[in-house]
């Protein structure tokens, strides 16, 4: 910790005793500030460059059961005050919530192992070399084939962000993170000038907490070269009902819509197909999912949650059996639990519910064995729309892919629906990847599900 | 109004020789252009679960931005300081993007022409804040009280006003005082068997409160979302495969915002990787759509005064009688490629870097009945309500959810159908319009488009359309 953060401590503890001074019987305070950066190069040119920073503190005001809360981006004493008085004022007019409130006092907490999340020498690389980062992966994307006419170009982002908490019952802490990442879009064509033909747009990318652990660049363009290139002359098929691969990327998403369905809030509010499911076995053997904020370097790590909770690792799903909910402190107190420490928030409103590293574990079978056992399917690399509804469990979404035949990725298919339910692809998940990697906060290895409806002519 | 009057130089002591200094230094290394974007933000919501008043939050948050055109590169930088070190600081930041000996050497601001499309008197934000939770408590009573089956009834209240300061070096200051408040609410309903169902709805616009008093009033807001939830009680797997789709208007012209309006915005067609690129004059859509973006309609979510460029926002044809005719611009684009400006240069905040963004969106009403469209389709779907969308703008392809539809049978609506996903390419669906409604209808104000990780409200509408053919995602 260093003096910027003492800083902020310092100004967190203040408004908490000011709130308290105002007649507030509990307060908790989060500071946030950030500095970004990007540099984005276009067909071999610097296009933009964006460095600045900014910061903010919200607080959160409870008088007895009576929530409050209130933001400001004015750090000073002026902007503090005025925001203690607005959570203060706001806290009168709330209803009573007789779960409202912090956490226990023997509930907060901080890891105290460096998590790693910081790299002073990513926050200090100089601009000359962000930019030739982003410019190399571009130049390897178009360089890679000759249909690799165009491109959205090649960026090189980075941000460094502090976070400060204190509230109430004795709990203060900070911690610094960065981030950086280099992505790569290029776009293929097979026009060759003419109306005729058609145009793809792909992207990969590498982000890494410190920029030496970043993937090379050339890598980075020549992948997404490939998955641009591959979706050429991409048709519709006929609708049936087959078998479907999800790719990393894409298995990933899964695991997303599986979050908002074992996220407390939609638990306590019976908006989930998994509401009063715990215990039962809702998904195969082979399906083990797990929630980690402490491991070290990854980026959904952190030595405490947004209300002070340590992090911790939680196995939501243990061989298809559904063994915990995510929940900060309102929604266990509502459910008549206790918090898994996954409380988050921005700085303004209340304590929302995040993951941490939320990741499924691998099987054994290489993605390339799993794709041999397919005679007829689909092969999904991209999915688009918002038709997922984890209240009914009910899935419907755009797709983008290569069509299996014989074992061997055949033909690009766009312009198709991949449609079931949740519940009934979780149950029905054939296949598990051994080829898990951490590329975000959310991992998953190839899956391969064994029957869903493919729409299309 | 003198400028010493106006929000930024009356509450922060800004002055006009400030401005030109700031400019000036944004370009001082040889830049084309540089502009300065102010924002001072105060926003307050409400959310109302279980009818507790779970969250009141009240905030503000303010800062300026800096641009830098050079070319084609953009500089960028910004301070949430107003303070002239810091402002000074962000300039030199942003000037950094061109390298050379300055160009301009003296600005002279004048201030740009005033309208006011949305004369709100009293902001939402300036009314008492106790008034704002009675609204969200009168939804939450009328959804539960709309049938027995509903069980979660949910209510968020939001508001805010933004007041804007763009002035630019090519010498023109424009203010503007943004008002904007929405409500949604949100229901689930259970029967006696099957999983629960959810239906939201909500709107609002730049208006003062009473908007919710006199034109859309909670209790209608609650009553739709609850009623959606019921329907979708007794809703049946929704068919696989192409079908004929009909739109209900409204909401579901969010298909144009897809379809058409992403793939039209200037910076992808300047970079030929929009399915739009290089097709100006030719046909798209059929002859029946004629679509428009339209800034100026008083009082609408994705209405401007001026753009956050502080150009002027405008009317403008996208597509005429299914012949493509225009684009969105941002002021990057209108430079490089020599168009003229459309007024779509919008940004999420003064973080931001503005980009052609939609105002409101929508096709103008054509000659069919409604009731006749519906007779004339054989078997098909009709899709009143949608969730959200999505486009691929370099293939075209674009997906948006129906979150109420019902089965045509004999050109009668029968069963209503379970969420599913329609699928089209954006230049080919519409192409495949046969029938187009009398009755235009926009949405109610609940829009927010994001683009590269920025949000902003828009609008959308439609009249009752009739899709020859499109492919919907279900699973029957």
């Amino acid at each position: 910790m260093d003096t910027a953060d003492d800083f902020l401590l310092e100004v967190a503890q203040k408004a908490v005793r000011q709130a308290i001074a105002k007649g507030a019987t509990d307060v908790e305070c989060t500071i946030a500030e950030g500095e970004e950066f990007s540099a984005a190069v276009r067909m071999g040119e610097l296009e933009t460059l964006k460095d600045a920073g900014s910061r903010g503190a919200g607080l959160r005001v409870l008088i007895g059961r009576k929530m409050g809360s209130s933001y400001t981006s004015d750090l000073t004493p002026e902007g503090i005050s005025q925001m203690v008085e607005s959570a203060v004022y706001l806290a009168g007019l709330t209803t009573e919530d007789p779960h409202a409130g912090l956490p226990d006092a023997e509930d907060l907490g901080k890891l105290s192992a460096d998590l790693e999340l910081f790299s002073n020498e990513t926050a200090n690389l100089p601009t000359e070399e962000r930019i030739s980062l982003a410019k190399r992966a571009e130049a390897a994307a178009l360089a890679f084939d000759p249909r690799i006419t165009n491109s959205e170009g090649g960026s090189f982002d980075c941000s460094v962000s502090g976070r400060v908490f204190a509230n109430s019952r004795g709990f203060a802490g900070a911690y610094r993170a960065s981030y950086c990442s280099i992505t790569a879009v290029p776009v293929a064509s097979d026009k060759n000038g003419s109306d005729q033909g058609s145009m793809e747009r792909d992207y990969w990318f590498t982000m890494a907490r410190d920029y030496r652990g970043l993937e090379d660049p050339e890598s980075v363009g020549r992948i997404a070269a490939q998955r641009a290139l591959r979706r050429l002359g991409a048709t519709k098929v006929d609708t049936q009902n087959v078998p479907v691969i999800f790719e990393p990327r894409i298995a990933r998403s899964l695991l997303g819509n599986l979050f908002e369905a074992v996220e407390g809030r939609s638990i306590y509010r019976n908006a989930s197909f998994l509401a009063g499911k715990l215990g039962e076995k809702i998904a195969g053997d082979n399906f083990t999912l797990i929630d980690d904020g402490t491991i070290p370097r990854l980026f959904g790590s952190s030595p405490f949650d947004d209300e002070g909770v340590p992090t911790r690792r939680t196995v939501v799903i243990d061989r298809g059996v559904l063994k915990s909910y995510l929940l900060n402190v309102y929604t266990a107190r509502k459910l008549g639990m206790k918090t898994t420490g996954n409380a988050s928030r921005g700085i303004t409103g209340n304590a929302g519910i995040g993951h941490g590293n939320f990741f499924m574990q691998p099987g054994e079978k290489s993605p390339e064995d799993i794709l041999r056992g397919v005679k007829n399917g689909f092969y999904v690399t991209e999915l688009i729309g918002s038709g997922v509804n984890t209240v009914t469990g009910d899935y419907s979404r755009g797709a983008v892919g290569m069509w299996i035949k014989d074992g061997e990725l055949a033909f690009p298919v766009s312009e198709v629906t991949i449609a079931s339910t949740l519940p009934r692809m979780i149950n029905g998940i054939a296949e598990v990847g051994s080829d898990l990697e951490f590329r975000g906060s959310v991992s998953a290895p190839t899956l391969m599900i064994g029957e869903m409806t493919v729409a299309g002519r | 109004m003198a400028f010493s009057d106006t929000f930024f130089a009356f509450k922060f002591g800004i002055t006009k020789r400030d401005l030109e200094r700031y400019l000036s230094e944004a370009l001082s290394r040889g830049g084309d252009y540089a502009d300065l974007y102010f924002e001072y933000l105060a926003t307050s919501s409400i959310s109302i679960d279980e009818s507790i008043v779970k969250s009141a939050t009240q905030g503000v948050s303010l800062g300026v931005g800096v641009r830098v055109l050079s070319g084609e590169r953009t500089g960028y930088a910004y301070s949430d300081d107003l303070s002239p070190e810091k402002i000074m600081h962000a300039a030199h930041v942003a000037a950094l993007i061109a390298s050379g000996p300055a160009k301009v050497d003296k600005i002279n601001l004048d201030e740009g022409k005033r309208r006011n499309l949305y004369p709100v008197l009293t902001a939402p934000s300036d009314t008492a804040f106790r008034e704002r939770v009675k609204l969200a408590e009168r939804a939450d009573i009328a959804g539960r009280a709309y049938d027995p089956r509903v069980f979660q009834v949910q209510v968020s209240y939001a508001d805010n006003l933004r007041q804007v300061m763009v002035a630019t070096s090519d010498g023109v200051i424009n203010f503007d005082r943004q008002p904007l408040a929405r409500m949604g609410v949100f229901v689930l309903a259970k029967g006696s068997e099957g999983s629960p169902q959810q239906g939201h709805a909500g709107g609002g616009g730049r208006h003062e409160l009473e908007f919710f008093e006199n034109e859309l009033t909670p209790e209608h807001f609650a009553r739709e979302a609850a009623r959606q939830a019921i329907v979708q009680l007794d809703a049946v797997e929704a068919p696989a495969g192409e079908q004929i789709v009909v739109l209900g208007p409204g909401w579901p012209g969010i298909l144009l915002h897809e379809a058409v309006g992403h793939g039209l915005e200037a910076d992808f067609n300047r970079k030929g990787v929009s399915a739009f690129s290089g097709r100006i004059g030719q046909q798209v859509a059929s002859p029946l759509c004629t679509v428009v973006d339209d800034g100026t309609i008083a009082g609408r979510r994705g209405s401007l005064n001026v753009d956050d460029e502080g150009n002027p926002t405008e009317r403008n044809v996208l597509i005429e009688n299914g012949i493509l005719r225009g684009y969105l611009q941002d002021k990057l684009s209108s430079r490089i490629t020599k168009a003229a400006a459309t007024g779509n240069g919008r940004r999420e905040s003064y973080e931001h870097i503005p980009m052609p963004r939609m105002t409101n969106t929508f096709m103008l009403a054509g000659e069919s009945d409604p009731a006749e469209i519906i007779r004339s389709v054989p078997r098909g779907l009709y899709c009143a309500n949608f969730g959200g969308g999505q486009v691929d703008i370099t293939s075209g392809n674009f997906v948006f959810s129906a979150s109420e539809s019902y089965l045509i049978e004999d050109g009668k609506l029968t069963r209503p159908v379970r969420n599913a996903t329609l699928i089209g390419n954006g230049p080919e669906a519409m192409k495949y319009v046969s029938m187009v409604g009398h009755d235009l209808k926009l949405d109610e104000g609940v829009g927010v488009c994001g683009k590269e990780g920025q949000s902003v409200p828009v609008g959308v509408g439609i009249p009752t359309v009739r899709i020859d053919r499109m492919t919907v995602g279900g699973t029957a």
